[in-house]
């Protein structure tokens, strides 16, 4: 018997779940690609590239029904849910599924199903779940849910989409990348027409794939003749795209997310830049040509409608550095020093500092004098710098040799851990969200999370520790003796009223877990507040 | 006095002054299994059934040591003691205990299905139960043996096909010998990592039927494990042993496979669901098979499990012991 669509895309999920190579995926998602039917390819596509469809019922609509179906207690439902870390997944778990063998259909026809319900009453909503939850398969039941859901955490980049499309469409892997990226709708484009060698018609919105930097470990003598290289800040920004085609404005996010409407600053680009361009660069909270601290762009990013107030006191401007297309000519393969050169001339004739400048090249003469400048990093509200080899080419990806960022050495302090919290995904069921705090007088105060860091022993180390030592429980948190101490590290702080301790931090994380040290050793609110004045502008 | 207290040594029966399980040396220890969270060293007498003896001389040397049969009494100080199986490993037993009329049971580690090894779970009637709950949450509930069987089966197949060795994960004293049911089937051959080795020859000389297996060791020709059926414990998964069956593929068998998120990370290519100790509904009708009025909640999701069985109309309660989520195994030589 030939599975249905849900069922291989349940297969898929499971063949990508349990298989830990990189080419056992491609090859489960490749075969997917050369079998599944085609409105369900162009989903998967669409689901894997963080395109979910609009959500028509919520978490806690689900986990009544489940709840009812079940006849279990909501609170330990909510425990299941703990543990487990998501919740398409605990409800497959909880639920007895269909033991016999029934018709199942295409992946596209329960994602269209769910998408005709949106303005439907609650109550056709849970019929329709419900019906679902009894039909199905145990294995089909978690796909099920987690079209209702999203967020597969399934681990597949878009170079490995890209390359599994490869093998059975016969298109270049960036021109299939290309047209991922950008914008379409997966319910009203056919698989054909999203990767066919002739488009029926231009998409004027489509952003290049980002070309990224990595770290610099060694030293930057070993890059050679500092001659060669073009030195720029890092900003702390978000990375994005500006484009101009067509008479329109389009501007894109690394997550390749279409922010246009976000940023009504930039509007005023359009009759100033000239059709058929492309630049890359970062979208920044600025003043009068001065960066702004991060925090500020994330009061902006978060809204739905932006305030006059909220445009007033955080303007947002595009620093550019690269030019990816002049006069409708993808221009990636020109050497940088072309592109940045034509990307100046672009800047001045637009002649509107407040909201496009050029991120300009930083003028050095020796690495030695580099480095100097590099220490200034913070300063200028950078991360560090970019080093760019001045005939490098705009690659596709994360590549090595031509840019590498330079990042500066991060803030840090030493703190205790106070809470834990179980994670989710592969951390399911291990307490490995944890809330630190600083010494405020013979009190301790709490003053950030901090999720990463620790390696997976660690952690489990630390999970240990937690079920050993907990004091309290709040829900999902448990307060945990103060004994642990680690170093945290963080790109930035600011002044925050929402914190009990007066401060937020950029990036927080987890350098190292201090054995060595006891909760007298720790460091205090003090000590914050100083960082805060140094570096909190 | 309650006749079993909770201190910090483990639980403590005063009346008839001996410990059941302890985790520090006592004079007097009763013994639930042979896995190391349960079965430590230093105590004077361990009293457990005849077929833990052999695993406790294994695995903690020569000492003390009284073994009797299942629903076989023995008296300390007029308190009646017995144990009843539990079938969680071979030798795996529940405690009960009667003093003036009052029964008490403690579950150690139990699964309530029958395995092919371990004697099946019997159903013991006591006034207070003190069970174990690993797998108290009802995302916790397990497929048939023989369907998890038949995954293990298919998967070594298909990985035969491929030419591919299959390297099973399991603990040493339990899992491991459990599985070979399974594997028995589909292949001639079964190698073993030196620790389950160990465990199998002590099993054997106890007079329990196990297929054959043959020991991987630093002589082992690379030529012979080719395509080659193993099982390791979960000390070796990741560890450099490994090396000597590329190319390979690892399956976990472990009731953690549950979960998504625990099975990715164990960096596993397969996880089997199968465990030794129950699901959720199995630790629910072990608990109502006893008839207990009050029950204690130990080693696992205590806080969740007691309180439903309160909300239930079961007394319960929940109480810090010091056993493991999963047992410990120590890094034998191959």
């Amino acid at each position: 018997m030939s599975k249905s669509g849900l069922e291989l895309f349940a297969q898929l999920i499971g063949e990508l779940d349990s298989s830990t190579k990189t080419n056992d995926k491609l090859f489960a998602l490749s075969n997917y690609f050369s079998q599944a039917p085609m409105p369900d390819r162009v989903w998967v596509i669409a689901l894997f590239s963080g395109r979910r469809p609009r959500r028509i019922v919520g978490s806690t609509a689900l986990q009544i029904w489940c709840a009812a179906q079940t006849a279990l207690p909501d609170w330990l439902l909510a425990e299941c849910y703990h543990t487990v870390g998501d919740l398409a997944e605990t409800i497959a778990l909880l639920l007895p599924g269909n033991t016999h063998s029934t018709d199942t259909h295409n992946l596209s026809y329960y994602i269209e199903a769910l998408q005709k319900l949106e303005k439907e009453s609650e109550e056709t909503k849970r019929h329709f779940v419900i019906t679902q939850w009894q039909q199905l398969h145990k294995d089909a039941l978690f796909a099920f849910n987690k079209l209702i859901t999203g967020g597969f955490r399934i681990g597949i980049s878009q170079k490995m989409m890209v390359n599994a499309l490869a093998t059975s469409v016969q298109l270049d892997p960036s021109i299939i990348a290309l047209r991922i990226s950008g914008k379409w709708d997966p319910a009203t484009t056919s698989f054909e027409a999203l990767l066919s060698n002739d488009p029926q018609e231009k998409d004027f919105s489509k952003p290049y794939p980002f070309y990224l930097a990595h770290a610099l470990e060694e030293a930057p003598q070993n890059l050679g003749d500092i001659e060669e290289w073009q030195a720029e800040w890092k900003w702390d920004g978000i990375r994005g795209q500006l484009i101009k085609r067509n008479g329109e404005i389009y501007v894109w996010s690394r997550g390749e997310e279409l922010m246009t409407d976000k940023f009504p600053e930039y509007a005023s680009l359009k009759n100033k830049l000239p059709d058929g361009i492309v630049l890359d660069g970062e979208i920044i909270p600025a003043k009068n040509g001065q960066p702004l601290p991060f925090a500020l762009l994330q009061t902006r990013i978060g809204r739905k409608n932006i305030s006059k107030k909220q445009l007033e006191e955080v303007p947002i401007a595009f620093f550019a550095y690269d030019l990816l297309e002049w006069q409708d000519q993808d221009i990636r393969d020109w050497p940088l020093e072309k592109r940045v050169h034509l990307l100046s001339n672009i800047v001045n004739n637009a002649n509107l500092p407040h909201q496009l400048l050029l991120s300009k090249p930083i003028q050095a003469t020796s690495w030695e004098e580099l480095i100097t400048i590099r220490n200034d990093s913070r300063s200028m509200l950078a991360e560090g710098l970019m080093l760019k080899r001045k005939n490098s080419i705009y690659q596709v990806g994360r590549k090595t040799g031509d840019w590498w960022k330079w990042k500066i050495d991060p803030l840090t302090i030493d703190a205790v851990m106070i809470y834990a919290q179980k994670g989710h995904g592969r951390r399911s069921n291990l307490y490995t969200d944890y809330t630190f705090a600083v010494k405020d007088g013979d009190k301790l105060v709490s003053f950030t999370k901090a999720y990463s860091g620790l390696t997976d022993k660690e952690f489990l180390q630390v999970d240990d520790f937690v079920k050993k030592n907990a004091i309290e429980k709040f829900g999902p948190v448990r307060t945990v003796k103060p004994e642990l101490v680690f170093e945290i590290a963080f790109e930035g702080i600011a002044a925050s009223n929402r914190h009990k301790s007066g401060v937020a931090l950029r990036f927080p994380r987890i350098l190292r877990w201090r054995k060595d040290k006891t909760v007298d050793d720790i460091n205090t609110i003090a000590d914050l507040k100083k960082l805060l004045a140094l570096y909190g502008k | 006095m309650p006749l079993i207290e909770f201190t910090d040594k483990g639980l403590y029966c005063t009346a008839g002054d001996f410990y059941i399980d302890p985790w520090r040396p006592v004079p007097y220890a009763v013994i639930t299994h042979a896995h190391s969270d349960h079965a430590r060293y230093g105590s004077g007498v361990y009293l457990c059934h005849h077929l833990t003896k052999p695993l406790l001389q294994l695995r903690l040397g020569n000492n003390s040591y009284e073994a009797v049969a299942w629903n076989e009494a023995v008296y300390r100080n007029g308190v009646k003691i017995s144990l009843h199986p539990a079938g969680h490993i071979i030798g795996s037993s529940q405690i009960r205990i009667e003093h003036k009329g009052e029964v008490w049971v403690v579950s150690g580690d139990y699964k309530t299905v029958d395995d092919g090894i371990s004697h099946i779970f019997e159903p013991v009637r006591c006034h207070t139960f003190i069970t174990e709950s690993t797998f108290g949450l009802p995302i916790y509930q397990w497929q048939s043996q023989s369907i998890i069987f038949e995954q293990i089966g298919n998967w070594i197949l298909r990985n035969q096909e491929q030419n591919i060795s299959s390297i099973l994960i399991a603990y040493s004293l339990g899992k491991a010998q459990r599985i070979l049911q399974a594997i028995e089937s589909v292949t001639d051959t079964i190698w073993v990592h030196g620790a389950i080795w160990n465990t199998h020859q002590t099993l054997k000389a106890a007079g329990i039927h196990l297929p054959e297996v043959k020991r991987v060791t630093a002589e082992t020709l690379k030529a012979d494990l080719k395509n080659a059926v193993v099982i390791a414990p979960p000390g070796a998964d990741g560890s450099p042993w490994l090396k000597r069956f590329n190319p390979y593929a690892v399956g976990v068998c472990s009731g953690w496979m549950q979960v998504r998120g625990n099975k990715r990370r164990n960096n596993a290519d397969a996880g089997f669901v199968l465990s030794d100790h129950a699901d959720w509904n199995g630790l629910l009708s072990a608990i109502e098979a006893t008839g207990a009025q009050k029950v204690f909640v130990t080693h696992g999701f205590q806080s969740v499990l007691s309180r439903y069985l309160n909300e239930k109309g079961i007394e319960a309660a929940e109480v810090k012991t010091a056993y493991g989520e999963e047992e410990v195994e120590k890094e034998d030589t191959p």
